[in-house]
């Protein structure tokens, strides 16, 4: 069935960084720093630890292990993967998850990856230089908006990249691309935190020095520590960012040889991501934007995008305050940084896929490699089109989020409960260069499992809540019934007055300053208003452009739907595939 | 910065960078072992 004997990696130094890659993406930088000022400082690092010491270190173990034993059989996907281990036929059908997953993720991962190759080059153009912060936040929002086509040119090539290096196979491609990537990816981020920490106030404009953001983040809350909610962000850190659930770590492990160490490998690739997380991605995106705007204005701006928003609308104007060469050096640093991060990611997204046409349908690598290039061009396609109506962020919650947690859940009850856990542990230790500690025997089979259990549980109400488009009804309700804010603004939309006592309806100012509007009447919990979208409250007396945001809202839903559609069919066309796939083997009288 | 901060983040960081150097030092020295050089390939369940 496996047209990929000769299929392998060229070196063991190679397949690390190659899965650090794939583990390394753009939360390390982005999303990270923005959990952490948000769940307790310096704090946060305790639950990020315990999380991956009982979760993520585990798991690694599981998915490394689970990957070269299907991989003794041929197998490098996970349908099939999977089903080399239990002979219920369920299992692969569980294992479409780590196609699907890959699939879906790459169509909007690989538009998110253009946008860095696109902002390299503006930074270089100096198109960013003389522009007003204003002015580069806006420049983002038409990028996305499609004002041009430039951002269809740039998502083309980086498709076009993508599948040329996964055409040139696995050593010839993905461990190379690895192996000038992630070098790559280290000297910068250690540029540009160097850069960052050492930020002096008064210097090219900085208000505050680089120290303060590097205060302000590990500054520690414990008071926090035991809130639910910092353990459960602590936990989806681990999770997203190790790249855990996705069905890409089985994928490369597949091909690493049934007596090679899989215990240390895994360690290493976990470690190096936790290293370019903490240690880079801490020392660059906070200490410069609370160096330049302060720490208020670094909460407007989290509240406003997040660490997306920061990285793309701020940044590339705080390197111009650095000026000439530096700031087109520090701009070049940071996109490329963060395209290196992503680009070994979506290719580790490619190669499950290829490796399941070539071992169910005998395609050729280049055949494969570019039937994936087809396929995320075209799932990709309504991300990219249809932005700003959250078809993107709907892609990533279904397939980016809720997919990974599920697939991991599943497939940790497959190799502890049903494979058997004295046969997974003679498989994590088979060829292992490190003692992997016995305690790891326990954890694996009741800890990660209970673990996994709850952040998945403690999800459905979350999850319930997307289905139901509960923040998009919230928001229709607020706007039609404007009773909720009685407030007085003036010219420059500052607050004057609220009234409390209105009714039954209240308006209360949190930490930073977000007005939180909650409309008891309708028991409806909270609509955010940012203090930038306070025009929004002079938006409740006007009927025009009221029923404007409810048509945009209706629109969102409707668009989000149909994303929620077209995922499930892509879901049951691969579930299709392996269909037909295991059709194939009984006819060839190879099945396993 | 506050001694709080400067404790919490200095301990991590050296914990983090020490534990990946140790790995990655492991990776680079560690002989492979003979027997591993068997293709990890169709094999019979």
């Amino acid at each position: 069935m496996s047209k990929t004997e000769s299929a392998g990696w060229g070196s063991r130094v190679g397949l690390i960084l190659a899965m650090a890659g794939n583990a390394v993406g753009l939360g390390n930088f982005l999303r990270f720093p923005v959990q952490a000022i948000q769940n307790g400082g310096g704090a946060f690092i305790i639950p990020y630890l315990v999380c991956f010491l009982l979760m993520g270190i585990p798991l690694l173990f599981v998915e490394w292990s689970v990957g070269r034993f299907g991989g003794k059989f041929g197998n490098h996907s996970t349908p099939f993967i999977l089903d080399s281990m239990d002979k219920r036929k369920i299992w692969k059908y569980i294992g479409v998850f780590g196609i699907f997953t890959n699939l879906a993720v790459a169509a909007y991962y690989c538009y998110l990856e253009s946008w860095t190759l696109s902002y390299v080059w503006h930074s270089v153009a100096g198109t960013f230089g003389g522009k007003s912060q204003g002015e580069v936040a806006g420049f983002f929002g038409e990028y996305v908006s499609l004002s041009s086509w430039e951002p269809i040119i740039f998502w083309i090539l980086c498709l076009l990249l993508n599948t040329w290096i996964l055409s040139k196979g696995l050593s010839g491609g993905v461990e190379k691309a690895a192996k000038i990537g992630m070098p790559l990816l280290l000297l910068f981020g250690a540029f540009l935190a160097y850069k960052a920490v050492t930020i002096q106030a008064g210097h090219h404009g900085a208000i505050h020095d680089g120290l303060k953001g590097l205060d302000f983040l590990w500054s520690p809350k414990f008071d926090t520590i035991w809130e639910p909610k910092v353990w459960l962000a602590a936990a989806g850190q681990i999770f997203f960012t190790l790249s855990i659930g996705m069905g890409s770590i089985q994928c490369y492990a597949s091909y690493v040889k049934k007596n090679e160490d899989v215990a240390l490998n895994a360690m290493s690739a976990g470690w190096m991501n936790a290293f370019v997380e903490v240690v880079l991605g801490s020392a660059i995106l906070i200490p410069i934007s609370v160096g330049y705007l302060g720490i208020d204005g670094l909460k407007d701006l989290i509240s406003d995008g997040g660490g997306l928003g920061l990285g793309f609308k701020t940044l590339p104007y705080l390197f111009e305050q650095w000026g000439g060469v530096l700031g087109v050096v520090a701009g070049v640093a940071w996109f490329g940084l963060l395209f290196f991060a992503g680009v070994t990611s979506s290719l580790a997204m490619g190669t499950p896929v290829m490796g399941f046409l070539q071992d169910e349908f005998n395609w050729k690598e280049k055949n494969a490699a570019w039937a994936f290039g087809l396929a995320v061009f075209l799932l990709g396609l309504p991300t990219v089109l249809f932005f700003n109506e959250g078809v993107f962020d709907e892609y990533d919650y279904w397939a980016g989020t809720v997919s990974l947690v599920l697939f991991a859940f599943v497939e940790i009850i497959l190799f502890s409960w049903i494979f058997g856990m004295n046969k997974g542990w003679a498989e994590i230790n088979r060829g292992a260069d490190i003692k992997v500690p016995t305690i790891f025997k326990f954890i694996i089979k009741y800890v990660t499992p209970l673990f996994l259990g709850w952040v998945f549980f403690s999800s459905i109400p979350g999850i319930m809540d997307t289905i139901h488009h509960k923040s998009s009804n919230e928001k229709i309700d607020f706007f039609n019934n404007p009773i909720a804010i009685k407030i007085k603004i003036d010219e420059q939309q500052k607050v004057l007055e609220t009234k409390k006592d209105f009714n039954a309806d209240y308006l209360r100012l949190n930490y930073s300053d977000d007005l939180i509007v909650k409309n008891k009447k309708l028991n409806v919990s909270t609509y955010l208003l940012i203090k930038k979208q306070r025009s929004l409250l002079k938006m409740v007396d006007n009927n025009t452009l009221r029923s404007k945001e409810i048509q945009k809202e209706q629109k969102t839903i409707l668009y989000k739907n149909v994303s929620r559609l077209f995922l499930l069919v892509l879901w049951l066309v691969i579930a299709a595939l392996v269909y037909k796939a295991s059709i194939n083997r009984k006819k060839l009288n190879k099945s396993i | 910065m506050s001694s709080g901060a400067l404790l919490m983040m200095t301990v991590t960081e050296v914990v983090i960078t020490a534990v990946t150097c140790y790995f990655f030092y492991k990776i680079v020295t560690i002989k492979p072992n003979p027997d591993s050089y068997f293709d990890n390939d169709e094999e019979e369940r």
